[in-house]
């Protein structure tokens, strides 16, 4: 049981944290609530399952195609719909609303709303403190820290990271350096898009794929980001492995547990924000930061 | 008598037929009243009691989000609280609606209080996101007390508005246009009679100059959560009694994201654009519903298209083309005169260059 609860943890908490960390990504650098962050997530699982199931390649590859297609479509998307209206901000929240019913609808009408998956990249299972778990699962928790090492390391060492960072503290002043302002902003997209997609091809074999998948995620990262500290990497590290882990408690020990996880989850971020405003690692005068 | 009259007449010319917004507000109005001597046919008839309950639930999110700039992600708790506490007070103590829809609008104003408590410390993005978990922990509450909620059914068997549908749907109609008209008057910040427009749309500007100005913003902010709430929760409330039913479809995320889509379509900080919004998106839902595998789908770019190119939202989009205010006197004209009709100022930047 403890031990369950241990490893479940460690992977939900690890798929949020990559889900988060793209979307603070994007509203640190270019200002936006991406609500369709997680329709991609669950975008590039339905291509796994495509380019796995239906034209037969291997796992590893689908994955990989995968990711690079959901990447361009975030690209695409970006450009064509997100990008002119970036100023007025509850028509971004209400268009990328929007585009998260259009992905949604448009896997409907592809694949139906029967319950899919994707087969395992790797098969067998080890013993891990007393509980057989599978390479999958260990697969998927490696995946996700080393993408989060990875993403870490381009923050703080790159020249583009600095960029990054540059545009996310101040938009004119990175301007005025001669950073191009508007190219940062794509390629921030484009990482935070292929972060969803490579959660979403580490969840296709081992949770449900369906249509609807991407709400309880979204829910779960906004909880995640706003207890973090908007726009703080580090905080929604910390808040994805608090969140996951009270899920995963919630799940285990309560009966009913699985309808009222996310609300108990909710009741932990609104608790926490009642006695810090700011979030755990937010600014407390956010508008003077900006 | 007759002097009050003529000036009625006057006011009602200058105010309302002079102003081409307004005048085609009042004739639409006027158009719904006479919608059952048209057509009895009960499914039309249902679509717009309908779109009436729902415009009372998209002002009230523009009321609370638009005009004070609390921008709520979670207003489906409101909705939801009122729809709820109506069911189950006309159930188990079997009030009528005519009671049972004030307290549950009551309830829901207890629910905006507890909403609105953490709005106080939280602002902008942190309050939108936060506010999308309270209908969600509510939803919890539901599934995990399925003895008095119903669980996932929800509680089923509230007895109707009224049993003719007609009566049922002027009774729809009149709630909306009184709410309506309320909010609209205490949004109204050129009024001289209430205060409280000038004062949101002042928190929702510059909230620490509202508070040097004297303003105490704390009791505005949670005023505005309050009457918000209440609105919803009569909507919920004859949501509930019409439907006969409240259940936790009443507290989805895509419930609380529709008195949004609404707004934003129609034209945040209006109040009549939520009820523009919800008369054309609500019906065309109900007509896409023949394609019912593309129906999302062309809700979701419809929303896409007019949210590119028209981000203000609709009604200002046509406001602008159809009014012009006049440059001297601040009065609204149609944009199709030369001079304004009060002070004869010309109206049009070509005209007043032509002059000098």
């Amino acid at each position: 049981m403890v031990a369950n609860i241990l490893i479940n943890g460690a992977i939900t908490g690890g798929i949020y944290a990559l889900l988060a960390l793209g979307f603070s990504l994007i509203f640190g650098v270019a200002k936006i609530i991406n609500l369709a962050h997680t329709a991609f997530y669950m975008v590039a699982a339905y291509f796994i399952f495509t380019f796995a199931h239906l034209l037969g390649l291997s796992a590893p590859l689908s994955a990989i195609v995968s990711i690079i297609i959901t990447t361009a479509i975030g690209v695409g998307t970006y450009k064509l719909v997100i990008e002119r209206i970036r100023e007025h901000e509850t028509t971004v929240l209400m268009i990328t609303i929007a585009l998260a019913l259009v992905f949604q609808e448009a896997m409907l009408l592809a694949f139906g709303s029967h319950f899919r998956s994707a087969p395992s990249f790797v098969s067998g299972h080890v013993e891990l403190l007393g509980v057989s778990v599978t390479i999958q699962h260990i697969l998927t928790f490696g995946v996700v820290l080393a993408c989060l090492f990875g993403i870490w390391m381009l923050l703080s060492k790159s020249k583009l990271g600095i960029a990054i960072r540059a545009v996310a503290q101040d938009r004119e002043i990175a301007n005025l350096v001669g950073i191009n302002v508007n190219t940062i902003c794509l390629i921030t997209m484009a990482l935070a898009v292929a972060l969803a997609a490579v959660a979403g091809a580490m969840v296709a074999p081992i949770f449900v794929i369906q249509p609807h998948m991407w709400m309880h995620p979204l829910i779960m990262v906004l909880a995640v980001v706003v207890l973090g500290g908007l726009g703080s990497l580090k905080g929604s590290f910390a808040a994805a492995f608090i969140l996951g882990y009270t899920e995963t408690l919630v799940v285990f020990l309560l009966p009913m547990g699985s309808f009222i996880k996310a609300a108990v989850a909710l009741a932990v971020m609104v608790a926490v924000l009642l006695i810090r405003p700011e979030g755990l690692f937010g600014v407390a005068f956010e508008e003077e930061r900006l | 008598m007759r002097d009050y009259a003529w000036s009625l007449r006057k006011n009602f010319q200058g105010a309302i037929l002079a102003v081409p917004g307004k005048a085609i507000a009042f004739f639409f109005l006027l158009l719904l009243f006479f919608v059952p001597l048209i057509t009895s046919d009960p499914y039309i008839l249902g679509i717009l009691i309908f779109a009436n309950i729902y415009a009372i639930y998209g002002a009230s999110w523009d009321f609370l989000s638009g005009f004070t700039g609390q921008v709520n992600f979670g207003h489906a708790v409101f909705f939801g609280v009122g729809a709820y506490t109506a069911g189950l007070l006309n159930l188990k103590l079997g009030l009528p609606p005519v009671a049972s829809i004030p307290i549950g609008a009551l309830v829901a104003v207890l629910a905006g209080l507890i909403v609105g408590i953490p709005a106080l410390r939280l602002r902008g993005h942190y309050l939108a996101l936060v506010t999308l978990a309270f209908p969600i922990m509510l939803t919890g509450i539901v599934l995990a007390f399925p003895d008095v909620t119903g669980g996932e059914l929800g509680v089923s068997g509230i007895s109707p508005l009224s049993d003719s549908r007609v009566v049922t749907y002027y009774i729809a109609l009149i709630v909306m246009i009184a709410s309506a008209l309320i909010m609209w008057k205490l949004t109204d910040a050129r009024s001289t009679f209430v205060r409280t427009g000038v004062i949101l749309h002042a928190i929702r500007e510059d909230e620490i100059t509202a508070r040097a100005s004297g303003i105490n913003t704390t009791k505005y902010k949670l005023l505005a959560f309050c009457i918000s709430g209440f609105f919803a929760g009569i909507a919920g409330g004859l949501g509930a009694h019409y439907l006969r039913i409240a259940g936790p479809s009443n507290l989805t995320l895509f419930f609380s994201f529709q008195p949004i889509i609404w707004t934003i379509f129609g034209g945040i900080a209006t109040i009549y654009g939520p009820i523009t919004g919800v008369y054309i998106l609500y019906p065309l839902m109900e007509i896409l519903r023949v394609i019912p595998r593309f129906r999302m789908l062309i809700f979701a770019f419809i929303l896409i298209f007019v949210l590119l190119f028209m981000p203000e939202g609709l009604t200002r989009w046509f406001r602008d083309k159809i009014e012009v205010e006049c440059p001297r006197c601040k009065l609204t004209n149609v944009a199709t005169r030369q001079y304004c009709r009060a002070c004869h100022a010309p109206l049009h930047l070509e005209q007043r260059l032509e002059q000098s």
